[in-house]
């Protein structure tokens, strides 16, 4: 099958690309443009390590191929912290609260974690649990990384 | 988990998507959001030779009132629709889209992608049927207009011919002393349903039922009207004790099937209680109002 040219915007750098059409935007970035922290757990969209913007949204970069990401402005794990290397917020905040252990998870969580707060800065622990749902960690037992929520929120917010 | 290989179309209008749909019938598939068609593909459950996407035909997004519906286009972001101050005129599909998925899948996943999938255990298809929302499709024949009863046919089965596409879903705007329940049981939030209801309810000055609207999902092969309990509420005042009996012929209507997940009894019972629930807290709504 053919090979489609793209050219996005990925972490505010202009990419471009080649890839057949079957190819998902998660091992687009993995494979094609070498940016590794994007995980791959489930792949067919139900354990989150996937997530990234994509113009701003969130989402499971294993249910979208990479030609239809062509044009838009992609923010993965690689492009939150600042150029300086210091952390994002979210960041910050499961370091601090060790809210990982092994790690596979995390780009995943703290892509949705920074979202979830651009969109609801001060919510409630319910709305925490709700907007960590759809992101699945199989070593912390979530605790650590409801505290480094709490603590991205109080940070965000304030 | 990669899919098989197919030809990849990006059309950017109705007409065109329509072209190329029909030139390749049963080889081709449209994708809308993608939120259940990828992991099929990707889990090789389903191959097409021709994937034809959506996201690029802005004629399919939009929400706008016309004659008393608030007419929704098919390619209309589940996120989008959940944010519309337009959509709060239709309360079971505002509060029915946070039970899709995670917000990740609802900022992807669109209204007519997930209608016209028609997963049994989806909450838009029961939202579509309860308030007997009507459809626009488009194809070589041009347009028609089909009735949410005529277009869930089985599972993952529609009345969409292979040349057609789901253009907008046109929902009725419920006015008067109305009022609203969207529930589900779900092992944990944002899993597919095990069993789900939506239910409107009207009251006159006298709080007696003027019209009462409930269906189900995850209750059968198609989302599910439950007619009886629905007749059976209209003209009534129904006291605690009655909705009980309501429940119980909700649940009469529906034909659950056993899965991994849960066995008919149980779904049955379950579907008996969220009957219950929903119409007494539709009924509390729409007498308040």
């Amino acid at each position: 099958m053919a090979e489609h040219d793209i050219t996005l915007t990925v972490n505010g750098q202009l990419r471009h690309g080649r890839a057949e059409a079957r190819k998902t935007l998660a091992d687009f970035l993995r494979e094609d443009l070498a940016l590794t922290g994007t995980h791959l757990g489930c792949e067919h969209g139900v354990c989150g390590a996937c997530t990234v913007l994509v113009d701003g949204a969130a989402v499971r970069s294993c249910l979208m191929f990479a030609v239809q990401a062509a044009d838009a402005e992609v923010t993965t794990i690689e492009g939150l912290a600042a150029p300086d290397g210091s952390l994002n917020p979210v960041q910050d905040a499961f370091r601090e609260e060790h809210g990982l252990q092994c790690g596979f998870c995390t780009p995943g969580f703290v892509m949705t974690m920074h979202a979830f707060l651009l969109d609801n800065p001060a919510p409630t622990d319910d709305e925490i649990k709700e907007g960590l749902s759809g992101n699945v960690c199989r070593c912390t037992g979530y605790q650590g990384i409801l505290q480094a929520a709490r603590r991205a929120a109080g940070v965000m917010s304030s | 988990m990669k899919p098989a290989a197919f030809e990849y179309h990006v059309p950017e209008t109705v007409a065109d998507v329509v072209a190329i749909v029909a030139e390749h019938g049963d080889e081709a598939k449209v994708i809308a959001g993608g939120q259940s068609l990828v992991p099929m593909l990707s889990m090789r459950l389903t191959r097409f030779e021709h994937l034809v996407d959506l996201n690029r035909v802005e004629e399919l997004r939009g929400i706008e009132r016309s004659n008393g519906d608030l007419v929704v286009a098919a390619m209309t972001r589940q996120a989008a629709a959940e944010r519309a101050p337009e959509v709060a005129a239709v309360p079971l599909l505002q509060r029915a889209i946070p039970f899709i998925g995670h917000f990740q899948i609802r900022n992807r996943g669109t209204v007519g992608g997930s209608i016209a999938h028609a997963d049994s255990a989806s909450e838009l298809p029961a939202v579509t049927l309860a308030l007997d929302a009507e459809l626009d499709l488009v194809g070589r024949g041009g347009e028609r207009r089909v009735a949410a009863s005529d277009f869930f046919v089985g599972t993952w089965t529609t009345s969409l011919a292979d040349d057609e596409v789901l253009r907008a879903v046109r929902f009725p705007v419920w006015e008067g002393r109305c009022g609203f329940s969207v529930d589900e049981i779900a092992r944990r939030s944002g899993d597919f349903a095990l069993a789900g209801i939506v239910c409107a309810i009207e009251v006159d000055a006298a709080d007696s039922v003027r019209r009462a609207a409930i269906a189900y999902f995850g209750m059968g092969p198609t989302p599910m009207r439950a007619r009886s309990a629905e007749a059976a509420l209209v003209g009534s005042n129904p006291s605690a004790s009655d909705l009980e009996e309501i429940g119980r012929l909700a649940v009469a209507d529906c034909s659950p099937a056993a899965d991994v997940h849960a066995s008919a009894e149980y779904r049955t019972s379950v579907g008996a209680h969220l009957a219950r629930r929903a119409v007494e807290r539709a009924l509390g709504e729409a007498r308040s109002g």
